[in-house]
Parts: structure tokens; C-alpha cells; sequence
């Protein structure tokens, strides 16, 4: 049915470096680095997302249809997220990075 | 009318008729799991925007709520439920191997981890009812200036989490059904659809998780 039998060591693998993302995300925020602090834990939440929807829910083997399914879904959620904080960005609501 | 019954003969046993073949029948039910968990996805994404914009609005009320979260057992759970993927992950491979005994076992992995999970879930709810930090009338906040502000983050985090947790229950309600089914011979090499599906949910869960812990645990920066 499913055709993708994975070896266990490939799964192992993933485990591990979500368990080593994890710990990696503790370090950085007991490490003052200002506004990085913010984007670190994000791009760190995010690769960790990835590896588990490519790896353990075989993203990566989906068909097209199914990619499809999943990219609308996220670029809804972007709809969602970006426009909220534009709209709120724009009025000058947020004090914002002092970079900006 | 032979040729008919014969062509129902080679069926897998889970093939329903309307169908091509097997693989048309999985493609379609992840493709229906997939667009359930798209909604999911926006369900959670709405309280995920309204943590952003209080976020946005009062950046230094919740960082002061850091130092009250327990990162320690916040961290552990983070490990267990990875673990439970893990295992999750393992039992979906089981399944496609057609190993019974090992699908049953690392199922109950499954659903041990998981509720290793809700038990630390319900230690830190423990801690946060002492502590006087659950919304509402019995509010205390350490630091005046942020009471209210404070109480929105603690408001976020019980709904979110709290939201985390039942799907959580749910998931394992979904585990008990699969190890029962799996028990009763119900799945084979070529239909064990439900255990797939149940296991997108399961990852699915743990990624909500991955962005909470440190969107609500570690948001302060060290002094």
C-alpha cells in the first residue's frame, strides 16, 4: 500500500536531532542576544516542524495533491498571521525591534 | 458474472469497491487528513495571532512571566512527546511490515509517553493554581506594574496548552482504539489506513507543541 518502509535508523536519526534542536533552543535563551533571541527560538521551532512533517508524517513521499493540500493550508496561516500584523504594525501599536 | 466474482476475489481485505485499488483508497483518505488538519492548523493559528499581537503590545510584561514557568518540566515534555513521535513513528512502520506484536507494543509506547505527558501537563497546572497565577478573580502577579498584561499571557497559556492538552486526550482516546483494533487482527500488510492516519494527527500535535514551548516557557531574556 503505503510503498516507503523507512529504516529505523533513518527515523533514530530524525529523533535525535529533534531531541538536539530542543536542547539548542534552551541554550540560546538563557544567552542575552537581544532581538535574536526571538528569531532564534522561531527558526529553530520551524526546522524542527519540518523535520517531523517530512520525516515522520512523509511529507517528502506525499503526492502533489497532498503537497498541494498542505502548502494551501500554510500559506493561509501566513495570510492570517501577516496581515494581523501589518494591520497592527502599521498604526504604530507595537513599540517594535529598536533596530526598525 | 465468473469474471465479476473473481475480480472481487483479489480485493485486499480493507478495499471498499468504490475505489480503483488500495492505493487510490490511501491517497484519499490522507489527502481528507490532511485537509482536517489544515483546519486544525487555522484553529490554532487564530490563538497563535492573538499571542503575537499581546506580544507585540506589551513585550516586557511577557517576558516578565518567564521566571514563573517551569522550564525544567517544560523541557521534559517537549523530550516526551519527540519520544512519542518517535515511537508513533515506529508503529506506522510496524504496520506497513505487517508485525502485529510490534505495532501493539509501540502503540502502548505510545500512549504511556503520551500520558507522561498530561501527568507533568497536570503538575505545572498544580503549580500555577498555588502560585495564585490562573486568570481571574485569584490573580496575584509579584509585579504590579504587569498584573493585567500578565493575566493575558497566563489567559494565553491555559487556553493554549489547555487546547494542546485535549487533543492530546483525544489522541490517546484514537491509541486505546488502534492497539484494541490492532488486537483483534483488524489491520494487515495491506490495509492499516487508520493507523497512518491516526499518526499524522499524533505528529501533528507534537508540532503545535514545538512551537508553544518556547513561545510561552522561554520568552524572557536573562538579566
Amino acid at each position: 500500500m503505503s510503498q516507503h518502509v523507512v529504516s529505523v535508523k533513518l527515523y533514530a536519526k530524525v529523533f535525535g536531532a529533534l531531541l538536539a534542536l530542543t536542547i539548542t533552543t534552551v541554550a540560546v535563551s538563557k544567552l542575552d542576544l537581544g532581538e535574536f533571541n526571538v528569531i532564534a527560538a522561531i527558526s529553530i521551532a520551524v526546522i524542527k516542524a519540518t523535520l517531523v512533517a517530512l520525516f515522520f508524517m512523509d511529507v517528502r513521499h506525499a503526492t502533489s495533491l497532498t503537497r498541494l493540500v498542505v502548502g494551501a493550508g500554510l500559506f493561509w496561516l501566513a495570510i492570517l498571521l501577516l496581515l494581523v500584523l501589518t494591520d497592527y504594525a502599521s498604526r504604530g501599536w507595537f513599540p517594535g525591534p529598536h533596530w526598525l | 458474472m465468473a469474471d465479476a466474482k473473481a475480480a472481487v476475489a483479489v480485493h485486499d481485505a480493507g478495499l471498499r469497491h468504490h475505489f480503483d485499488d488500495s492505493a487510490q483508497q490511501f491517497q484519499s483518505s490522507t489527502i481528507g487528513m490532511w485537509v482536517f488538519l489544515v483546519t486544525e492548523i487555522m484553529f490554532f493559528g487564530g490563538m497563535f495571532a492573538a499571542y503575537t499581537v499581546y506580544r507585540g503590545l506589551y513585550p516586557d510584561a511577557f517576558a516578565s512571566t518567564s521566571r514563573f514557568m517551569n522550564v525544567t518540566i517544560g523541557g521534559i515534555n517537549t523530550a516526551v512527546l519527540i519520544f512519542s513521535s518517535f515511537t508513533m513513528v515506529l508503529a506506522v512502520r510496524s504496520a506497513q511490515l505487517g508485525q502485529k506484536k510490534a505495532l501493539i507494543i509501540f502503540l502502548v509506547l505510545t500512549l504511556i509517553l503520551g500520558s507522561v505527558f498530561l501527568c507533568l501537563k497536570y503538575v505545572e497546572y498544580h503549580e500555577k493554581w498555588v502560585d495564585h497565577h490562573v486568570p481571574g478573580p485569584a490573580f496575584q502577579y509579584a509585579d504590579s506594574r504587569y498584573f493585567h498584561q500578565a493575566q493575558i499571557l497566563f489567559f494565553l497559556y491555559f487556553a493554549m496548552t489547555g487546547m494542546h492538552a485535549i487533543h492530546m486526550i483525544v489522541g490517546a482516546g484514537l491509541l486505546i482504539t488502534l492497539i484494541v483494533m490492532a488486537a483483534r487482527n483488524s489491520f494487515s500488510r495491506g490495509w492499516y489506513t487508520p493507523v497512518e492516519m491516526i499518526g499524522l494527527y499524533w505528529h501533528f500535535v507534537d508540532i503545535v507543541w514545538i512551537f508553544l514551548f518556547p513561545l510561552l516557557y522561554l520568552i524572557g531574556r536573562p538579566k
